[in-house]
């Protein structure tokens, strides 16, 4: 960095907009803010929406996973880890076992980045 | 609500499959014949679904090593080897299997699914992080439910995947176990291990592979894909079967852990089950000795699932990515595959038929297995067979399509 010839002030960096050095070549990755709920649920929803029940009920928040939508638990689990992907945060599979609605898994997902 | 109330949805999906008029999960081998031939619904069927990948169930050697055994040492321990104590040839087999693996240690199970059951569920406890393949077998899922660790999983086969799981847990403490296997059992792909290998070097986690049905198949020697991808000393752990191509029952781990041994007094599946029968472990030895001796039946075996694999693409079927001694076909939806496994059965043709919840993805696939002892003619009436039927059942056109789908690594 060319700091030191410039006499400009270091790179504030803040946990707001980290980088982040991942490994010694020029690879890097910047890290998000911890995303908003609204953006958690709508992807939550979008991953669902090909599960969604045959007498069109809109997914919500308070919509039963396993229950109101025809999808397996193995699906499930599938989902959840493109979600992981999405919002870089790793959910553990007994987390997942005991999240029912749309609702706490958005909740886990938010939490989860919170504390990253 | 009743007992059974919460298997509604598999009994529903159980009902359809026993429509067809055959019931793949209760099949009868009314008389097995040989490695490939048994009689099933009074007729002699072709087996192209058993994982006899060395054809050694009727080797006449191991037979009679099993007999011997049985004359010199009874039909059973009637314990566990913490409780009953060890037979003199549990241990020879354990420092044989050690020995073929250039490892120190090894403990023998008394099936491969208790191996990693108990192996797996032991070796990570409160605090540690486990990361599994999403595609592994229910053994490790099992191994998944008993631990005490954090358990998280990562997509099939992808380095990159497992890659940012770990580097999610950051300086958090406690170790880290990463599960793979050699050759997947539903669509007979392997892991890219050097990959993985990298991965796990980066991050200081330990490596348990399960060989369970690449012993034999891959390696100069047959140890597996720890061998063909060079990497068999950064693989911690080792687990296998002996119920696939050494063509008995049992399980095992090795590993160069100077601490392995605690496991014996650690691991429940280990501990509070009966050991492995005299027979068994005879046989099993024998068989290892064949493994070490006959390279040439790698070769059938691979030359057998190229002419299948190869075979099937060129009538136009859907494969999965590679050669692999289990070669799974995929068929649209579960009802089609289980109407081609009853065809296929009609035909005299037993291959596995393998439905969601069972299978990744909620694909439907037939699962065929290969052996080196199917002759050639074998593998020519199976592609015969499927290729008669997949027409009929509109799954492939009317004409062959030259077109190989997948490739091998
Ligand atoms: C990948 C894998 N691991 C473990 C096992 C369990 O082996 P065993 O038949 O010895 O219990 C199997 C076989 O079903 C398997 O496919």
């Amino acid at each position: 960095m060319s700091d030191t010839h410039t006499g400009e002030p270091p790179l504030l960096r803040t946990a707001q907009n980290m980088i982040v050095e991942n490994d010694d070549i020029a690879d890097t990755i910047v890290l998000r803010r911890p995303p908003a709920r609204a953006e958690v649920m709508a992807e939550i929803c979008r991953q669902l929406e090909p599960f969604q029940a045959d007498d069109g009920r809109a997914i919500t928040g308070a919509t039963v996973i396993s229950k109101d939508l025809s999808i397996d638990s193995l699906a499930v689990m599938d989902m959840v880890m493109d979600l992981e992907d999405q919002f870089d945060v790793s959910i553990p599979m007994n987390v997942v076992a005991e999240i029912h609605t749309v609702d706490e898994l958005a909740d886990t997902i938010l939490a989860l980045s919170a504390r990253r | 609500m009743g007992l059974f109330d919460r298997h509604a949805g598999l009994l529903d999906a159980y009902r359809d499959v026993r429509m067809t008029g055959a019931d793949p999960f209760q099949i009868r081998m009314e008389r097995v014949l040989s490695p490939t031939e048994a009689i099933i619904n009074g007729k002699k069927t072709l087996l192209v679904g058993t994982n006899n990948y060395f054809g050694l169930t009727f080797d006449p050697s191991c037979m009679e090593a099993a007999i011997e055994a049985i004359r010199a040492e009874g039909t059973g321990t009637t314990g566990s080897r913490i409780a009953n104590g060890s037979y003199s040839e549990h241990v020879a087999l354990e420092q044989e299997i050690a020995e073929f693996y250039g490892k120190k240690h090894c403990m023998v199970f008394t099936t491969g699914y208790q191996a990693n059951l108990g192996v797996i569920s032991t070796l990570v406890g409160p605090d540690d992080f486990l990361l599994i393949d999403a595609d592994s077998h229910a053994s490790i899922y099992d191994a998944c439910k008993q631990t005490q660790a954090e358990v998280v999983r990562f997509k099939h086969n992808d380095p990159s995947s497992l890659d940012a799981r770990l580097r999610r847990l950051g300086d958090k403490p406690g170790n880290r176990l990463v599960v793979l296997e050699g050759i997947y059992s539903m669509l007979g792909d392997s892991a890219p291990l050097k990959e993985f290998i990298a991965v796990c070097k980066k991050y200081n986690a330990y490596v348990l592979i399960d060989e369970a049905h690449s012993l034999g198949a891959l390696g100069e020697h047959g140890r597996g894909l720890c061998e063909s991808a060079g990497v068999l000393d950064d693989c911690h752990f080792i687990v296998g079967t002996f119920s696939k191509t050494l063509g008995a029952i049992g399980g095992y781990c090795v590993s160069d852990d100077p601490d392995f041994d605690i496991l014996r007094v650690t691991t429940r599946s280990y501990m509070f089950t009966a050991s492995l029968p005299p027979s068994i472990v005879a046989s099993v030895r024998q068989a290892l000795r064949i493994v070490k001796a006959h390279p040439e039946l790698r070769t059938k075996l691979w030359d057998n699932v190229a002419a299948l694999y190869d075979g099937l693409a060129a009538q136009g079927f859907k494969l999965g990515p590679e050669h692999g001694p289990v070669v799974g076909v995929h068929l649209p939806d579960r009802m089609t595959a289980i109407g081609f496994w009853r065809a296929m059965l009609d035909a005299g043709v037993y291959v596995n038929v393998a439905v969601p919840p069972a299978t990744p993805n909620g694909v439907s696939l037939l699962r065929c297995s290969v052996s080196a002892a199917h002759s050639h003619e074998q593998i020519a009436q199976m592609i015969d067979v499927m290729t008669g039927i997949g027409r009929q059942l509109g799954v492939l056109g009317n004409t062959p399509k030259l077109r190989v789908v997948g490739s091998s690594r």
